[in-house]
């Protein structure tokens, strides 16, 4: 063990004082990812923000024919404007969300009490126009009970006749599981961090050793080769672990920060919590290393190891992409799976819930045994002599 | 004390060593010399043990590289082709990790260090980060980190390869210091001049295969030639490689 220890602290020295493995590793992932994600959050935020408070401006076609309802829109507090000459040409070019027609028979159909026609012409696939889209049909509908309302009463019907079924919203959320709305992207960041962090290091400590012609001299120290590949993998494993950890704290710092809208959302990640998701994710921190080592071992450059990696690093994303597209209540089997089993119990301890002490064993060790396999295979890859003279 | 008999290996069709043979002696410098591409980086890599034989018999020191390997590494002191160095890593650092690796404590490290950036005369850059290093500084810490452990059997391949007059002077008096020390030295070369002076004992090596072996004046006297170089030719049967 003794030959490991040695590999293990030279490579950490060594790295340490590579710019190329601290900004990968430490700064890359903790800094980009939290300050990426709080920074676009809080420009949605305010983006959507101005649109929802800045008045609603509505062309109208056909105005002369409905002066109440344009009498109350600009109650409201929507200005008005002028009738276009093309109004589908002017939503098609963008230039304005949202247009209103009310269409010629609209007075005969009003004074007859029957449903008088208003055309909303409007493009929903423009994200940009949902706001005003959404405003403008929510005073439509609002115009139009406060009529049917008067006009039961008129009669003297109660309204409420109309209005058979009360809606009441029993909301069993809490501020701590509306966080992971918020925070649905952590595990897949975290899962990502635990690749990123190990690239660099797996690619250095082996393809970079060979391209640098240092391994031949190494391995003729008499030291077993499972124990320097070893050493190298647990130098890779720990630069993941630092980075997803470096993550975690940033995310700390960052998160309370992130405009959450009207919900009322706990951002704050208590130290419990992240220790807790720090158990969870460091299996793969060594699934990672593990995967990455024994990928990077075949390269013979620097240059052809990340050619490699671009593919590699589609696997953390694709059970976070799965989840995120296709929600599942969590089950026992599913904590079998390594990455999957990372996302949801980090989800559920973002939501405060409490999980089985049978599901984070199952979580961390079946990642544990096939990072393990891997490491044994990466391990052993170097008694193979074309693997070390490749680069030569 | 290096014995090898009959070592033969294939890299699938291509026969790179097949059949060599040869003694290297305590307090002798035995010079591998043949044409790029002889088998004479192959007969080394078997020696130490990194790549293994197909066929044939090594004993250093009485020690089979096959089956102690690991006892082999520790008695032998290798400078291979490869001479990368870490280049985040002082010159000092370089070689106090090999004598980590080596299984020395810190003292005797330092010691042993402070002895070898003496005698390689590394006093100007022993604590300089090697990157930047000239070929001729480089070439002295892969010395010093393979003599770190004071082994008694010393390998080098193509050691002057790339230096100037000064840094080869400079390495040839290390190496005659080595054999007066009674250490055993193989070294591979293709340069002429560099075994007229330095060895003791001559093995020629082409096409995988020992063309002559014997001290200088043996060679000379069975060509039947007055130059070392003219003996060379006419014993490996080819010019190739020479004008390397």
């Amino acid at each position: 063990m003794r030959g490991l220890i040695t590999v293990f602290r030279k490579e950490v020295r060594e790295n340490i004082r590579d710019r190329r493995a601290l900004f990968n590793s430490l700064l890359l992932g903790p800094l980009l990812f939290p300050l990426l994600f709080v920074g676009m959050m809080w420009f949605l935020e305010s983006a959507e923000q101005e649109r929802a408070e800045q008045a609603l401006e509505l062309p109208v076609v056909g105005a002369q024919y409905a002066p109440s309802l344009i009498r109350y829109l600009e109650q409201q507090g929507v200005v008005i404007q002028p009738e276009p000459d093309d109004p589908e040409a002017m939503v098609r070019n963008q230039e304005t969300p949202v247009i209103l027609r009310v269409l010629p028979e609209y007075p005969e159909r009003w004074a007859e009490g029957l449903p008088a026609p208003v055309e909303v012409i409007m493009d929903p696939s423009r994200q940009e126009s949902k706001t005003a889209i959404r405003r403008a049909k929510t005073l439509l509908m609002g115009y139009g009970q406060r009529i049917g309302s008067l006009r039961l009463q008129m009669r003297g019907i109660s309204p409420q006749l109309a209005a058979p079924v009360m809606l009441k919203d029993v909301d069993l959320s809490t501020p701590k599981s509306r966080a992971i709305l918020a925070m649905i992207f952590l595990p897949y960041v975290l899962m990502i961090t635990a690749f990123t962090g190990a690239t660099h290091l797996a690619m250095d400590t082996t393809a970079g050793e060979k391209e640098r012609k240092s391994l031949e001299p190494l391995l003729i120290n008499p030291v077993p080769r499972w124990q320097i590949m070893t050493g190298k993998m647990l130098t890779t494993t720990a630069f993941a672990m630092a980075s997803l950890a470096l993550t975690l704290v940033s995310f700390r710092i960052v998160l309370p920060y992130m405009p959450v809208g009207a919900f009322g959302m706990d951002l704050t990640l208590g130290l419990m919590t992240l220790l807790r998701i720090l158990v969870v994710i460091s299996p793969v921190a060594i699934l990672a290393a593990a995967l990455l080592t024994l990928l990077a071992s075949f390269a013979k450059s620097y240059r052809e190891a990340q050619s490699y990696m671009g593919l590699v690093i589609l696997i953390p994303m694709i059970p976070s992409l799965i989840f995120m597209a296709n929600p599942i209540r969590a089950e026992a089997w599913m904590m079998m799976v390594p990455l999957f089993s990372q996302n949801i119990l980090i989800g559920e301890i973002i939501r405060g819930e409490s999980i089985a002490l049978s599901w984070y064993a199952m979580s961390v060790s079946s990642t544990l045994v096939i990072g393990i396999a891997l490491a044994v295979l990466a391990a052993t890859l170097y008694n193979r002599p074309r693997l070390i003279f490749s680069g030569s | 004390m290096i014995v090898v008999k009959n070592l033969r290996k294939s890299f699938g069709e291509v026969q790179a060593v097949k059949g060599v043979s040869f003694e290297a002696r305590d307090g002798e410098i035995t010079g591998l010399l043949g044409p790029n591409g002889a088998g004479k980086t192959t007969t080394l890599r078997m020696l130490y043990s990194l790549l293994p034989p197909d066929d044939g018999e090594i004993l250093i020191d009485g020690l089979d590289p096959t089956r102690d390997a690991m006892a082999i590494k520790r008695t032998l002191g290798v400078v291979p082709d490869s001479r990368g160095l870490y280049s985040r890593l002082s010159a000092r650092e370089n070689i106090s990790y090999y004598g980590e690796l080596h299984g020395m404590n810190r003292r005797q490290i330092d010691q042993r260090i402070a002895h070898l950036t003496e005698t390689l005369d590394m006093a100007d850059f022993i604590d300089r980060r090697t990157e930047g290093f000239s070929q001729g500084q480089r070439v002295k810490v892969a010395i010093a980190r393979a003599m770190v452990h004071e082994p008694q059997t010393v390998l080098m391949d193509e050691p002057s390869n790339g230096l100037d007059v000064m840094s080869t002077r400079a390495l040839r008096d290390y190496v005659r210091g080595l054999r007066s020390a009674g250490q055993s030295v193989v070294l591979s070369t293709h340069i002429m001049q560099e075994v007229a002076a330095l060895c003791d004992r001559i093995v020629i090596i082409a096409k995988g295969e020992v063309a002559a072996d014997g001290t200088a004046a043996e060679l000379l006297a069975r060509a039947g030639c007055d130059s070392l170089e003219d003996a060379f030719v006419k014993l490996i049967g080819s010019e190739e490689g020479l004008l390397a």
